[in-house]
């Protein structure tokens, strides 16, 4: 720390190019600060890049209208559409109104358009083979301390039985995860057959439907083709993909990690070549002063490390300016435009990767032009060979 | 007094490509303790060779050199800068200060790699200012001052870490008559009544007069010692 000074002097020497230095390095890391967090977005949530496969259609009048059972078979005719499901909002609580959670009537193959749900192959069995049967997330077991084999009653607010009864008798037969969105468990699926079956009202009617696609790219084209089926009947649809910006992004970048990388690689190549130039030119300006260090009795090692600590010094300086940048622009896009954008807040480990870079960068471009003030002979020096 | 300084059979031969250069031939000398020595000479006799020798900044090709009874011709590159930074002070003819620093941080230098704590080193490094009569001009730059206060600040880093010997190339080549005067009545105020040995080139018969001693550099080889006129 006692060297500070002459480290700090040498970058005070010409100002104005130390400036412009630390502001392309301010450049590259804002630029990687901002890049990480849309790849760590992507890269995470492998739940947006499946919803970009996922459309939902809901009646036009707003999600708490239902839609005819009939629906279904023509959505899966339609072109482009792989597979189709359909969820209905059941409304029922555990004892209390105020312990409310989301529960659904689902369609026999809701699992298998929602592959992140993971559940385990015996459950799932048992579950495809149980009227009654219900599935539900660990969250949500684990808040009701409930086990499977569990018989779990739900008071029903919208939807009585035919019998008149107020109470739905469910056997829990799975509990299933998803790793990457712990709040994707917190939900509760069971049989819509069971329900339509044991319905007082509302039968043969579903809540809305959700179409797996093949290609993102149409999502736009098949939505439209799902809402004509509908075109002026009495349950007119609306099609979206549940996240369409995230359905535009992946569509156009189908490897954002790719392109992330190509980019960051372009960017620190130019800072290193940028940036190395500029070193091996103060480097190459102080070689008299550097002989007087040595002179002096500085060692070899020594003079290595100041050179060395200098560039280290102005890629932290500036990295660190450019990633504070960046975790500032991250979070004033997340305040004014939420969740649509896929950016992950910039966190401790984004952070430390980054000022490890900085420190490598650092020491890559300060290599050269330190063992050429290591190499330096001080009488050569001195006499200004 | 007993030799600080004791050369024997002193060689040094530059080899450019198949070139052999042979710039200082099998020198004997003795230097004693508390002495001032002028090392006077045509240019391109060896003197600036001759005294990077003798203050460890090279390693002769053959022969022998002791300071204080250490051989430094031996050391390797690492040793070499070690013991520079105990024994030896320099002063060069263009004062080779640091220009970002302050006075007082030049003079500082050489105290960064002892085991001073920080305001240890700033008060010595004051004292030695001082000494050199520039204790106002602490905190200026090299830019800020003239080439005689320069070359004292020079003296005041040569002397901070209080070595035995001094060796000068030149100390007033660059300087007027009046600072150069000033530089050598404080070189030899130094000499007197601070015991430091001095090793001082000069083309400068004048600043040769402040030496306790003259010799004389010819191609290489030490040609005649005269005593300097009292
Ligand atoms: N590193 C080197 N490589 C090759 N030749 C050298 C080297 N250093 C010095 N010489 C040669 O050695 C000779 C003596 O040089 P030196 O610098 O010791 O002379 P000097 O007496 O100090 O001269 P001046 O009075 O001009 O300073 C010169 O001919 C010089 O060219
Ligand atoms: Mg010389």
């Amino acid at each position: 720390m006692k060297y500070l000074h002459l480290i700090w002097a040498s970058l005070a020497r010409h100002k104005a190019r130390t400036f412009f230095t630390l502001l392309s390095v301010v450049a590259a890391f804002l630029l990687f600060g901002l890049l990480d967090s849309v790849n760590g977005a992507f890269s995470q949530a492998g739940h947006s890049v499946r919803d970009a496969h996922r459309l939902i259609t809901t009646s036009k009048m707003g999600l708490t209208f239902t839609l005819p059972l009939s629906l279904y078979s023509q959505i899966r005719a339609v072109p482009g559409v792989e597979a189709v499901t359909h969820m209905s909002w059941f409304g029922g609580y555990y004892r209390d109104p105020k312990n409310f959670f989301s529960n659904f009537a689902v369609a026999s193959n809701y699992f298998d358009l929602y592959p992140e749900f993971k559940l385990p192959p015996a459950e799932l069995r048992a579950y495809e083979d149980t009227r009654m049967g219900a599935v539900v997330g660990a969250a949500l077991a684990r808040r009701f301390h409930w086990t499977v084999g569990d018989e779990i009653p739900l008071k029903a607010s919208i939807f009585p039985q035919k019998s008149g009864s107020g109470t739905w008798t469910f056997d829990l037969v799975g509990i299933y995860r998803d790793s990457t969105h712990k709040g994707q468990e917190n939900q509760m699926f069971f049989h819509w057959k069971y329900f339509d079956e044991a319905a007082a009202f509302g039968n043969g009617r579903v809540g809305w439907y959700v179409e797996q696609i093949a290609h993102p790219s149409q999502s736009a084209r098949i939505a439209r083709a799902i809402d004509a089926l509908s075109a002026n009947s009495g349950h007119e649809t609306l099609t979206q993909t549940s996240s369409a910006f995230a359905a535009d992004m992946v569509s156009q970048f189908a490897d954002i990690g790719l392109i992330v990388r190509s980019i960051m690689g372009a960017v620190f190549f130019t800072l290193i070549l940028l940036t190395g130039n500029t070193m091996t030119q103060a480097v190459r300006e102080r070689i008299p002063e550097l002989g007087i260090l040595k002179t002096l009795g500085f060692s070899n090692r020594g003079v290595l490390s100041l050179v060395l600590a200098e560039s280290v010094m102005v890629l932290l300086l500036g990295g660190v300016a450019g990633m504070a940048l960046a975790a500032a622009a991250v979070s004033l896009i997340q305040a004014k435009y939420g969740a649509s954008v896929p950016m992950l807040p910039v966190g401790v480990s984004e952070w430390l990767r980054s000022v490890g870079l900085m420190a490598l960068i650092g020491l890559a471009v300060g290599a050269l032009p330190a063992r050429r003030g290591m190499r330096l002979r001080v009488v050569d020096a001195l006499a200004g060979r | 007094m007993s030799a600080l300084i004791e050369i024997r059979n002193l060689s040094k031969v530059y080899e450019r490509g198949r070139q052999r250069i042979e710039v200082l031939h099998h020198i004997d000398l003795e230097v004693a303790q508390g002495d001032f020595v002028a090392l006077m000479g045509p240019s391109g006799s060896g003197k600036t060779t001759l005294l990077n020798l003798i203050g460890g900044l090279d390693s002769p090709t053959d022969g022998k050199i002791a300071v204080a009874g250490k051989r430094i011709d031996r050391l390797g590159q690492g040793q070499l800068a070690r013991w520079r930074a105990g024994h030896v002070g320099f002063v060069f003819q263009f004062y080779n200060l640091l220009p970002m620093l302050s006075a007082q941080r030049n003079v500082e230098l050489p105290l960064l790699l002892t085991k001073l704590p920080g305001a240890r080193r700033r008060q010595n490094a004051a004292v030695a200012l001082q000494l050199v009569g520039l204790a106002d001009r602490a905190t200026h730059k090299p830019g800020e001052l003239s080439g005689g206060q320069q070359q004292r600040v020079a003296i005041a880093r040569a002397i901070v870490s209080d070595p035995t010997l001094l060796v000068c190339d030149e100390p007033t080549g660059d300087l007027d008559r009046q600072s150069a005067t000033d530089v050598l009545t404080l070189l030899q105020q130094l000499n007197r009544d601070h015991g430091k040995t001095i090793v001082m080139v000069t083309h400068d018969p004048k600043a040769a007069e402040y030496a306790s001693h003259i010799l004389h550099l010819d191609k290489g080889t030490l040609v005649e010692s005269a005593e300097a006129a009292a």
